[in-house]
């Protein structure tokens, strides 16, 4: 199969993940569009290890992971506080940090 | 020039001197309240000491030849930087001993005086010590061997002049006046702080002896400088103009302190001062011009002012400005000069520390008022005080043989050799003397009683009476004691050098002359103030030069207009532009800086999406870029 | 003896004091434990200074040196000549009376513990400015200062505190960062001259520098010294932040923090960049001439105390600046024994207006009046302070304004002579200020209930005075000190002092006095 194809599927994982980040209000959402980006580029970096027969792309894949994996954990942490006193997952009214 | 020797033997006690009145004033003004009770008499008692080692001292010069009297006691060192050496040395010659003399006798009559005088005052021991300060710091400046010392000295007077004046803390009249009076004494202190700057820059050294052996090497612009620096110093000290109006403003200070420190002594400082730096001025002839000039201004200014005023130690501080402008005048003339000058303020230290005393008595007598229209008749209550006061204004307007005849007619005799015009102002401000005193006299002594009803005059208790008649024997005798057989120009040679003036008239014309004038004086007096009846209130309509001379003719206005107000806006347009423009400048750096941050955290929305989309936005830029640069 | 770490033990003492008052349980002991540190470190500051060679073989003395950051050439070098000396000297001297003034100044809630601490760290630090060998050291402390003065400013001072305290911390940082860059220049250029780089300043005062690069790297350090001393016009933070500082403060800031920009131009500006500083001098005098007579007049037209005697000290420093850049054995000793002397005065001037205050709760000069009739002690210490501020001969102050304007003289006469007009500006601003505040009947704040020093404030007083007027009546005690860095100086700049005009050249050999 031509290995285009993988990238093709990629770009529009990440252009999902991206429209998803810009209008959604849920936080829940917007941090699963976050996955779905990083997701895509995993893709990415795989398919061009694959295209280039070297694994330099799966080493990184495996950071990208790694790095998800540690964001998830902070992100649903603070997710998780936010929505525990504010009654609300909206990322627009998370906006304490402005003044 | 002379030689001096190191102190030994009765002149190693020179230090004695300053050190008494020294303690006693840091005893007194160190130790409060505990020495309230005796605190006076331990006064008196440290310049009784000083009066004693002072006659010791002379006796012992006069044992010696005249050319080796002066001594010289090394104290310490009190800097030495490279080539700039200032010992704390005393010069004890001929000059300073009759200065001595006259700061330790006329200080120890003025302090007995001031017992009497001073009693029930809450503050006399604080009073007592300021007095004692004042001797102290007036011995070492005519004691000091440097140009350096004697300005220690000189501002030591100045200090003692602000508290005495100011002595009444209380009143609201003597704050403003004491300041006044430091203040213009150092302006005249720039004159004095310039002088030893150019001194030292161009001798290397500050000491009498240093200086004047180096001076006839120097330009004459230079010494000439010099000269003029130090009658600027000399005027604020002497109250000569145009730095003569804190004078009048002084007598808010209790009497004695006027009589000591504001007629015979620290007033006089000006004169010692020129009469030191004699070999200075005999370099200079312009300064010497400028000397006479200042004397002669002012001794017709202190006259005229005199001749207005009703308060009577008013008048008297007029008088004495008028006086020491003869010494000034005569300090100008150069060697046939000086000795007059000297002998004249000797004179001058006696009866006009005596006529202030006097007027203290008065003063005593009636609740400490002052206004001379208020007077009058007072001879018949107050005989000591009249007999004395009396002869201190035959004294002081040069009566024969008293002792101004023998000393002020010798200034005019000098002046008028000089020059005719000179001379004749002179006569013109004997004339004003006679007249003035004369008005004072009668006005307080003579004519008809105009008491304000609630004062009982009695004449004044013994310990300020003694002091008075002592004085007045001064007043009487030192003229002759002085100039009989030339003993003053003797005296003194050694150090100022001396120069029989040579003039076209005769000295007995010149005699006839001011006592002509003299006599017009005591005529116009006679017909004004005795013939007449004096006004309970001072007349409105009068001339313009009453006016004048009741307003100290504008010194005080014209200071006003042309130093104190330009120099209040001046510092008030300072405050605003230090504030405003420098600080401003500060405070605009950083307020601007705020202001562009603040502006910056706008771009800080808050929203995630916004953030999201400038990071996309921002991504897509790179893309678009790359992709252009990559082509 | 000879070996005693004397200055780091003096620095270390006050450290000490303060980690006691950190931990000591009881609030009650910090003031005790304090005053007791600072005597300590007086007392072995007066036992190093009785070891002082006066003119001795080394330059300096007692110095003592720990590696610290080899690869920099960084070392902890501490050790003075006469100069350091006696500014360890004053700053050994002032802080116990500052401290006893300061008794009553903190009260519950205001933490005693952080004042007093403060204060003590404020000290050590000044103790090893002056005494620093390293001039990263030295830029290290310079910096260092800053946070305790910092902190003292804004936590304990009056309404605007805030403001000044930031004012005062930004405007020196200001002038340390240009420093920094002018230090990382001097540490490159010592490094092309001597191959690897140094700190050292016995080192660096030996380097010749090409002219250029000095210009650049003097004016970086000048302006650091020239914010500190404070030279016209970048002195507005001080009246800001002496008036709303506590007193005690206040006098640590300008009787001490400030005599550090001074000193830094002599050991630093001269020494290291000599070519450059005699090309600024003219410059910098003429701002220090600005510095007197505008300090002065701008002195007169203060209505708030404090404000008063801050710019009186602008003035002051002006007269220091131009001592030093005047290049004369005279001007010179007589910045650095001004320097000493103004240490005394302005600090009695600050303390005993800061007594004033605590009774009348008021820094403007209208609300008082009379003070004389209610407290006649407190007035009289106001008018001997005054004095002493106004160089009154007898007093600490007027053998350094004498000998600074003597000096000056001889390099550029006009400008001394307009610097002698603030002698009558002086006059003007000081009695001025006595005439208001005690002379007349009791006005405004000054009531019966008043109430005169008490005895713990005339113990601070009495000592301040006793040393103004021993140091006015025998100068010659300290000026022996100072004189022979301020020669070493001087010969490291290249001056000679001018000659006078009026002797002829052999005569001038000769001594003139008998």
């Amino acid at each position: 199969m031509n290995p285009m194809n993988y990238i093709y599927l990629s770009a529009a994982l990440f252009s999902i993940g991206a429209f998803g980040v810009l209008f959604r209000r849920n936080a829940i959402v917007v941090f699963m569009c976050v996955e779905l980006m990083l997701n895509a580029a995993n893709l990415a970096f795989v398919t061009f290890a694959r295209i280039n027969g070297t694994l330099d792309g799966q080493v990184v894949a495996f950071f990208v992971m790694v790095v998800a994996a540690a964001e998830v954990v902070i992100g649903l942490a603070i997710i998780m506080s936010i929505f525990a006193t504010r009654r609300s997952a909206s990322i627009d009214e998370a906006n304490l940090l402005r003044s | 020039m002379e030689t001096i020797t190191a102190a030994s033997g009765t002149t190693s006690l020179t230090w004695l001197l300053i050190a008494l009145p020294l303690a006693g004033a840091l005893i007194l003004l160190g130790t409060g309240r505990v020495t309230n009770k005796w605190g006076h008499l331990l006064g008196v008692a440290t310049i009784a000491g000083s009066f004693g080692v002072a006659v010791a001292l002379w006796l012992n010069l006069l044992s010696k030849p005249s050319e080796d009297r002066a001594v010289r006691q090394f104290l310490f060192t009190w800097l030495d930087l490279g080539r700039f050496k200032v010992d704390v040395a005393l010069q004890l010659d001929q000059l300073s001993m009759a200065f001595v003399l006259l700061i330790t006798g006329v200080g120890l009559l003025i302090h007995i005086y001031a017992v009497g005088y001073m009693k029930g005052d809450d503050g006399r021991r604080r009073f007592f010590g300021y007095l004692n300060l004042f001797v102290a710091a007036m011995l070492l400046l005519v004691l000091a061997d440097s140009y350096a010392l004697l300005y220690i000295g000189w501002e030591g007077v100045g200090l003692a002049s602000y508290l005495l004046i100011g002595y009444y803390q209380t009143r609201d009249t003597a704050g403003p006046a004491a300041k006044k009076a430091f203040v213009v004494n150092r302006v005249g202190d720039i004159g004095m702080s310039v002088a030893i700057m150019l001194m030292f820059a161009a001798f290397g050294t500050v000491t009498f002896q240093g200086v004047f052996e180096a001076a006839p090497g120097a330009s004459s612009a230079m010494v000439t400088g010099i000269g003029l620096m130090l009658l600027l110093a000399a005027c604020g000290k002497s109250a000569q103009f145009p730095l003569q109006s804190w004078l009048l403003d002084a007598m808010e200070g209790p009497t004695p302190v006027s009589a000591l420190i504001h007629a015979a002594t620290m007033v006089t400082a000006g004169v010692y001062l020129i009469a030191r730096s004699n070999p200075i001025f005999d370099l200079a002839p312009t300064a010497q011009m400028a000397v006479i000039i200042v004397g002669l201004i002012t001794l017709l200014a202190g006259g005229i002012i005199a001749s207005a005023k009703d308060d009577i130690k008013k008048a008297l501080a007029g008088s004495t400005m008028s006086a020491i402008g003869y010494m000034m005048l005569a300090v100008g003339l150069g060697p046939t000069g000086y000795v007059f000058a000297i002998a004249f303020l000797l004179a001058h230290g006696f009866f006009k520390a005596g006529l202030f005393l006097g007027a203290g008595s008065v003063m005593h007598g009636m609740n400490d008022q002052v206004n001379m229209r208020r007077f009058g008749g007072l001879r018949s209550v107050m005989a000591i005080t009249t007999a004395t006061f009396g002869l201190g204004y035959l004294a002081i307007i040069g009566i024969p043989p008293l002792a101004g005849y023998f000393t002020k007619d010798l200034i005019i005799e000098s002046a008028m050799a000089r020059n005719p015009i000179i001379g004749g102002l002179a006569v013109i401000g004997a004339g004003l003397t006679a007249f003035y005193m004369s008005r004072i006299f009668f006005m307080t002594f003579i004519g008809k009683k105009r008491w304000t009803e609630d004062v009982h005059p009695h004449e004044s208790p013994w310990s300020m009476t003694v002091p008075m008649l002592v004085l007045a024997i001064g007043s009487v005798a030192s003229g002759y004691l002085l100039m009989r057989d030339n003993t003053l120009e003797k005296w003194l040679e050694p150090v100022t050098g001396f120069v029989e003036p040579e003039g076209s008239l005769a000295p007995a014309v010149v005699t006839g002359i001011s006592l002509a004038a003299v006599a017009v004086g005591i005529v116009a007096a006679i017909l004004l103030y005795l013939r007449r009846d004096v006004p309970q209130v001072a007349p409105e309509k009068v001339s313009f030069l009453v006016l004048a001379a009741r307003k100290d003719l504008f010194g005080d206005a014209f200071n006003e207009a042309v130093f104190m107000r330009p120099g209040q806006w001046l510092t008030r347009s300072l405050v605003w532009v230090d504030n405003k423009v420098i600080d401003g400048a500060v405070n605009g750096v950083a307020a601007s800086l705020g202001g562009l941050s603040a502006r910056a955290r706008r771009i800080q929305t808050g929203y995630t999406r916004s953030y999201s989309l400038v990071m996309l936005s921002g991504a897509l830029l790179v893309l678009v870029l790359l992709a252009i640069v990559g082509r | 003896m000879k070996n005693v770490p004397w200055l780091l033990i003096a620095g270390l003492v006050p450290l000490v004091g303060t980690a006691l008052i950190a931990v000591v349980p009881r609030k009650s002991w910090v003031r005790g434990i304090a005053l007791g540190t600072s005597l300590v470190t007086l007392a072995v500051v007066i036992a190093m200074a009785t070891q002082f060679q006066i003119g001795g073989p080394d330059k300096f003395q007692f110095v003592t040196t720990y590696s610290w950051i080899p690869a920099f050439g960084v070392s902890f070098t501490l050790g003075v000549d006469g100069i350091g000396l006696v500014l360890v000297a004053l700053a050994a001297c002032l802080v116990p009376v500052v401290l006893i003034a300061s008794w009553r100044d903190v009260e519950p809630p205001g933490s005693i513990k952080s004042y007093f601490g403060l204060m003590l760290v404020l000290q050590s630090m000044i103790i090893w400015v002056f005494s620093a060998l390293d001039v990263f050291l030295f830029y290290l402390l310079f910096e260092a200062m800053l946070i305790p003065a910092y902190l003292l400013i804004g936590r304990f001072g009056g309404a605007q505190r805030s403001y000044a305290a930031m004012k005062f911390l930004l405007y020196s940082l200001f002038g340390g960062l240009i420093m920094l860059a002018a230090l990382i220049g001097l540490y490159v250029a010592s490094q092309t001259l001597l191959g690897n780089g140094t700190f050292d300043f016995q080192t660096l005062s030996s380097l010749q520098i090409n002219t250029g690069l000095q210009n650049w790297l003097f004016l970086g350090f000048f302006l650091a010294f020239a914010i500190k001393a404070p030279l016209w016009p970048l002195h507005t933070w001080l009246p800001d932040a002496a008036s709303e500082a506590t007193p005690g403060t206040a006098v640590m800031l300008v009787a001490l923090m400030d005599k550090v920009g001074t000193f830094g131009m002599i050991r630093y500006c001269l020494q290291l960049f000599p070519d450059a500083s005699r090309t600024f001098a003219f410059t910098i005098c003429i701002l220090a001439v600005v510095s007197i007579v505008y300090g002065a007049l701008v002195a007169i037209g203060q209505t708030d105390i404090m404000r008063l005697i801050s710019y009186t000290s602008v003035s002051h420093f002006g007269f220091i600046i131009i001592g030093i850049f005047a290049f004369t054995t005279q001007g010179q000793t007589g910045s650095v024994f001004y320097m000493v002397a103004h240490g005394f005065s302005t600090a009695a001037l600050f303390l005993i207006a800061g007594v004033m205050m605590a009774r009348g709760k008021s820094r403007n000069i209208a609300d008082y009046g009379g003070v004389f009739k209610v407290a006649p002690l407190l007035a009289g210490f106001v008018l001997i302070a005054g004095l002493s501020g106004l160089a009154l001969p007898g007093m600490a102050s007027f053998p350094g304004e004498f000998l600074v304007l003597v000096g000056s003289f001889l390099r550029y006469p006009v400008l001394a002579i307009i610097a002698t007009v603030a002698i009558v500006l002086s006059a003007v601003y000081i009695l001025w200020l006595y005439q208001r505040v005690a002379t007349g009947e009791p006005r405004g704040v000054v009531t019966e209930k008043f109430g005169d020093l008490r005895s713990r404030e005339v113990w601070v007083f009495v000592p301040i005075v006793a040393v103004m007027i021993a140091l006015g009546v025998y100068p010659q005690a300290v000026t022996r000190v100072i004189e022979p860095a301020v020669q070493s100086t001087l010969d490291r700049v290249g001056a000679v002092n001018p000659e006078p005009t009026a002797l002829k050249p052999a005569e001038s050999t000769k001594e003139t006095t008998p």
